[in-house]
C-alpha cells in the first residue's frame, strides 16, 4: 500500500463515531429504539405540504443564494428579531447551513485557529470535541456537577458548573466556549445567573461564545429559554445556532442557521463558500413558508413552537414514571427531548459483556439492547476520556417518540420489573 | 420517515443504485457502503476530498482553466496549487477553434510533478472550456499519477453532456487507477436540479474512509428526500439506459441544439466561439475586440476580459463570465481574451440573446 495515499493530519484520530456503532446495534427491527435523537412522530402537515408544493416550481429546483435563500433568511430575521434587542440583517447576520451540525462546523472552522483553546462543558454533544481538534485547537473540559438531592426529584437544574472551576479554565489562549442550552443529553436549561457567569468570563477574557440552541423551543413548565447573545456585551461575541430539524421535527431536512454580528458571520460565510457553497433550495423555500405560518400565530396554542413542548412534556413525565418504576433513577430534564437515568442501582448482570475495557454504560446499553430489546445511548459517549468515569452510570433515552413506541418501551420495562422482583 | 435522518454516508437506496450504475462504467465491483459517499453537491465532495487528503505543504496540480473553487479549497487545506495550462494549438484560417484543440504539453505536465505532489485535480468535461479528455490524454495523466504515487480527484459532473459523438471516459476505469482515484458526480448537473445539492464520490475504501471521517465531522448527514428522489431517478435511468427515452440521451441532444444556435449567433458579431465537446459552457475569443478597442474602462491591472464583460453588460445587455477568473493570477494576462457563455437556457433566453446580438451587429455596420 502506498505511503502517500494517506489522510491529512487534521483528521488523525477523529475517525471513531459513537453513532455509527450504536445505530448499527439498534437497527434490529425488534429493538425499541430510544437511542438516536430522531423523532418518529410526524412533522406538522403544513410543513410537509409546503415541500411538495415547492417541488413543482422549476426555479426552486436550481441554485439559490449561497449564504441562505432570500425568503428563508427574511423569515429567520423576522422571527428572531422578536427575541433580540437589535435588528438582524438577513444578509450579513444570518447564515443558512447544512443542519446545526454544519453551523458548528462553519463556526469552528471560521473562527478557531491552531493552538487556540475552546471550553467544552461535559457532557457534550459528541461532535464538539472532534470539530475543535480538526481545527487544530485544544478542547478544555469542564463537567456539570450535581448537588445532592435529598429525597426530592432529581432535576437537570441540580446539575451546575462551579463558577470558580469555570473561571480557572479561561486564560489568554481561550478563543471560545461552546454552550448548549437546552442541553443534550442532560436537558438542562441554563438560568439567567448561570449565563451571566459565562458571559462575564467571555467578556473578561475577550472570548467568543458559540451557543448551540437547537432545542430552544423545547422547554417545559417553569423554565424559560434565554439567549446569551441578548446579555449586555454578548451580541458582538456570540454565534447562536438553530435547527429546522429540531424546530419542526424534520431532522432529515438538514437545515440550520447561525445568527450573529457581521464581523463574525462573515467568516462562517467564507467557510461556506469554500465548502458546500449553497444549501438545497426546495427545502429552504418550504422551511421559509412553514416559518411564516407559525410566525403569524406565536401566541396561539396551535403554533408548533407552543404545541410541541406541550406534547413532549407529557411524554417526558411518562418516561420519568416508567424509568422510576423499574429502579432506574432519571434526571428530570427541564428541556430538550432526552432524559438520562442512573442505571447503577439496578446492578444488572453484565458478565456476558466481554469487553471489560469499555465504560459501564456502554456495556449496559449493549446488554439492554440484546437482552431487553430496548436501546439507549451511553452518556459517557458524550464525555472526553478523562471524564468518562464520572458519567458512566448514566444512559440517555430519547422521548420524541409516538405513543406506540413508548407503549412498547413500557411493555418491556414492565416485563423487566416483573423479572427483577 | 423520509423527513428524518438517514444513514450518514448516504441514503441506502441511493448508494445502492450509484454502486450498481457506476460499477458498470468504471468496470469495478463497487460496494455501496465502502466505495460510495453522498455529499452536499459535487462542491461538497470536492471539499471533503481536499480536507481528507491534502496536508500543509502538499502540492496539488490544477489544470487551467479550472473551476474556480479548486484553488481556494487547496489553500484552505494548507496545500500549494501548482498550475499547468491547456493551450490551444493554432487553427486553420476561417475554422472555428474546438475544445479538443486545447491540450497539455506532456513534458510540461510531467515537470509539474514533484515528491510533494499529493493530488491532481482533473475536470472532464471541463468547465469553462468544454474539453472532453481523450483516452490518450487520460493515459498520460494516469501514468504520471502512478509514477509519482499521486491521488487523482476527478470532477465529472458534466459526464452526460457530451456532443458530436465524443465519449466521456472516467480515468478511474483505466488500469491501475481505481485504487488512487476519487470520482465525483452531481445529481444537479445530471438531472438539471442544481438546487437539490446532491453529489457523490466513488473510490476505494482506503481513500473513502478518510472522506467519511471529514464528512462525519462536518455535515454528518445529507438531506434525506433529495437523496430518495435522486435514487428513484437513477433507477429509472438505469432501466432506460441506451434507449431514446433516456434523459441521458435526450438532454445532450437538446443542449447540443442550443450550443449550435449560440455558436452561429455569436459569430454574427465577430465573436469567435470555441466549439465545446461537452458541458454546457463555451468560451469565445474576443481578440478582435481587444485589438479594436483595447482601452475599455477598468482598474489599472484589470485583465481585458473583465473590462470587456463589464462594457458588454452595460452597453449590449448581455452577460458572460471573463475566463481569466478560471486562471491562476500569474497566467491571467495570457488568457484575458476569452469570455464564457452558458447555453443551458430555454428557447426564450436564446432568442433574447439573438435580439441583443442583432442590435450589436447593426451597430457594427459601416
Amino acid at each position: 500500500m502506498s505511503l502517500k495515499l494517506k489522510n491529512a493530519k487534521r483528521i488523525e484520530g477523529l475517525d471513531k463515531n459513537v453513532w455509527i456503532e450504536f445505530t448499527k446495534l439498534a437497527a434490529d427491527p425488534s429493538v425499541v429504539n430510544l437511542g438516536q435523537g430522531l423523532p418518529d412522530i410526524s412533522p406538522p402537515n403544513y410543513v410537509k405540504e409546503e415541500l411538495s408544493k415547492v417541488a413543482a416550481i422549476d426555479s426552486l429546483n436550481q441554485y439559490t443564494r449561497g449564504f441562505g435563500h432570500p425568503s428563508l433568511v427574511k423569515a429567520l430575521s423576522c422571527l428572531y428579531e422578536k427575541f433580540y434587542q437589535n435588528r438582524i440583517d438577513p444578509d450579513k447576520e444570518i447564515l443558512v447551513t447544512v443542519g446545526a451540525y454544519g453551523s458548528l462546523f462553519n463556526a469552528i472552522q471560521g473562527l478557531i485557529d491552531e493552538g487556540d483553546e475552546v471550553i467544552v462543558i461535559v457532557p457534550f454533544y459528541d461532535c464538539y470535541e472532534p470539530m475543535v481538534r480538526m481545527a487544530g485547537a485544544t478542547p478544555v473540559f469542564i463537567p456539570l456537577r450535581s448537588k445532592p438531592v435529598d429525597g426530592k426529584k432529581w432535576s437537570s437544574s441540580d446539575w451546575t458548573l462551579d463558577p470558580q472551576e469555570l473561571a480557572s479554565k479561561f486564560n489568554s489562549k481561550t478563543k471560545a466556549i461552546i454552550l448548549n442550552t437546552p442541553h443534550n443529553p442532560l436537558g438542562k436549561v441554563f438560568t439567567s445567573s448561570e449565563l451571566q457567569v459565562i458571559a462575564d468570563l467571555c467578556i473578561k477574557y475577550d472570548a467568543l461564545c458559540i451557543s448551540d440552541e437547537v432545542y430552544e423551543w423545547l422547554v417545559y413548565t417553569g423554565n424559560k429559554h434565554l439567549k446569551i447573545a441578548t446579555f449586555p456585551g454578548m451580541w458582538e461575541r456570540t454565534v447562536t445556532i438553530g435547527s429546522a430539524g429540531k424546530t419542526f421535527s424534520v431532522t432529515g431536512w438538514k437545515l440550520g442557521w447561525s445568527i450573529g454580528p457581521k464581523h463574525l458571520i462573515k467568516h462562517l460565510q467564507t467557510v461556506q463558500q469554500n465548502s458546500v457553497y449553497t444549501c438545497a433550495t426546495p427545502l429552504q423555500e418550504a422551511l421559509a413558508q412553514a416559518f411564516w405560518i407559525d410566525i403569524k400565530r406565536m401566541d396561539d396554542p396551535e403554533c408548533y413552537f407552543n404545541s410541541l413542548p406541550k406534547e413532549l412534556e407529557v411524554k417526558r413525565d411518562r418516561m420519568v414514571r416508567l424509568l422510576e418504576s423499574v429502579g432506574l433513577t432519571p434526571i428530570v430534564p427541564d428541556g430538550g427531548y432526552f432524559i438520562i437515568a442512573d442505571v447503577s442501582l439496578l446492578d444488572a448482570d453484565l458478565s456476558d459483556m466481554k469487553d471489560s475495557s469499555e465504560p459501564y454504560d456502554y456495556k449496559f446499553v449493549k446488554w439492554m439492547t440484546k437482552n431487553k430489546k430496548l436501546s439507549a445511548i451511553p452518556v459517557s459517549a458524550f464525555c472526553n476520556a478523562e471524564t468518562k468515569s464520572q458519567f458512566e452510570k448514566f444512559v440517555r433515552f430519547c422521548f420524541i417518540k409516538k405513543d406506540s413506541t413508548l407503549d412498547a418501551a413500557e411493555a418491556i420495562i414492565k416485563a423487566w420489573k416483573r423479572q427483577a422482583s | 420517515m423520509l423527513n428524518q435522518y438517514t444513514k450518514a454516508f448516504g441514503y441506502p437506496p441511493l448508494t445502492k443504485i450509484l454502486a450498481s450504475f457506476f460499477g458498470k462504467f468504471l468496470g469495478q465491483e463497487i460496494d455501496p457502503l465502502k466505495n460510495v459517499l453522498v455529499t452536499v453537491g459535487a462542491y461538497g465532495a470536492l471539499f471533503t476530498a481536499f480536507q481528507a487528503l491534502v496536508d500543509e505543504g502538499d502540492e496539488v496540480i490544477i489544470i487551467e482553466p479550472f473551476f474556480d473553487c479548486y484553488e481556494p479549497m487547496t489553500l484552505m487545506a494548507g496545500g500549494r496549487p501548482v498550475f499547468v495550462s491547456l493551450k490551444p494549438c493554432p487553427t486553420q484560417d476561417g475554422e472555428l477553434d474546438s475544445s479538443s484543440n486545447w491540450q497539455l504539453d506532456p513534458t510540461e505536465l510531467a515537470s509539474k510533478f514533484t515528491s510533494r505532489t499529493k493530488a491532481l485535480i482533473l475536470n472532464t468535461p471541463n468547465n469553462p472550456l468544454g474539453k472532453v479528455f481523450s483516452r490518450a490524454e487520460l493515459e498520460l495523466v494516469a501514468s504520471l499519477c502512478q509514477q509519482h504515487d499521486v491521488v487523482c480527484i476527478t470532477d465529472e459532473v458534466y459526464q452526460w453532456l457530451v456532443y458530436d459523438g465524443y465519449q466521456h471516459i472516467s480515468i478511474a476505469s483505466l488500469p491501475g487507477m481505481w485504487e488512487r482515484t476519487l470520482t465525483i458526480g452531481s445529481a444537479g448537473k445530471t438531472f438539471s436540479v442544481t438546487g437539490w445539492k446532491v453529489g457523490w464520490v466513488l473510490g476505494p475504501d482506503s481513500l473513502l474512509k478518510h472522506l467519511r471521517t471529514v464528512h462525519q465531522n462536518s455535515v454528518y448527514h445529507c438531506p434525506t428526500q433529495g437523496q430518495a428522489a435522486v435514487a428513484q431517478s437513477l433507477e429509472r435511468e438505469q432501466m432506460l439506459f441506451g434507449q431514446p427515452s433516456s434523459y441521458f440521451a435526450q438532454l445532450p441532444q437538446a443542449i447540443q441544439h442550443n450550443r449550435d444556435h449560440m455558436i452561429r449567433s455569436l459569430q454574427s458579431v465577430g465573436l469567435r466561439p470555441v466549439i465545446p465537446q461537452g458541458s454546457y459552457f463555451l468560451i469565445t475569443d474576443i481578440s478582435d475586440f481587444k485589438s479594436k478597442m483595447p482601452d475599455l474602462p477598468g482598474a489599472a491591472d484589470e485583465p481585458y476580459d473583465r473590462r470587456f464583460v463589464k462594457w458588454m453588460i452595460k452597453n449590449k445587455g448581455l452577460v458572460a463570465i471573463p475566463v481569466s477568473v478560471f486562471y491562476s493570477v500569474p497566467h491571467q494576462k495570457l488568457f484575458d481574451h476569452y469570455i464564457r457563455f452558458c447555453f443551458m437556457k430555454d428557447e426564450s433566453t436564446l432568442q433574447a440573446m439573438d435580439q441583443k446580438l442583432q442590435m450589436w451587429k447593426d451597430e457594427l455596420r459601416p
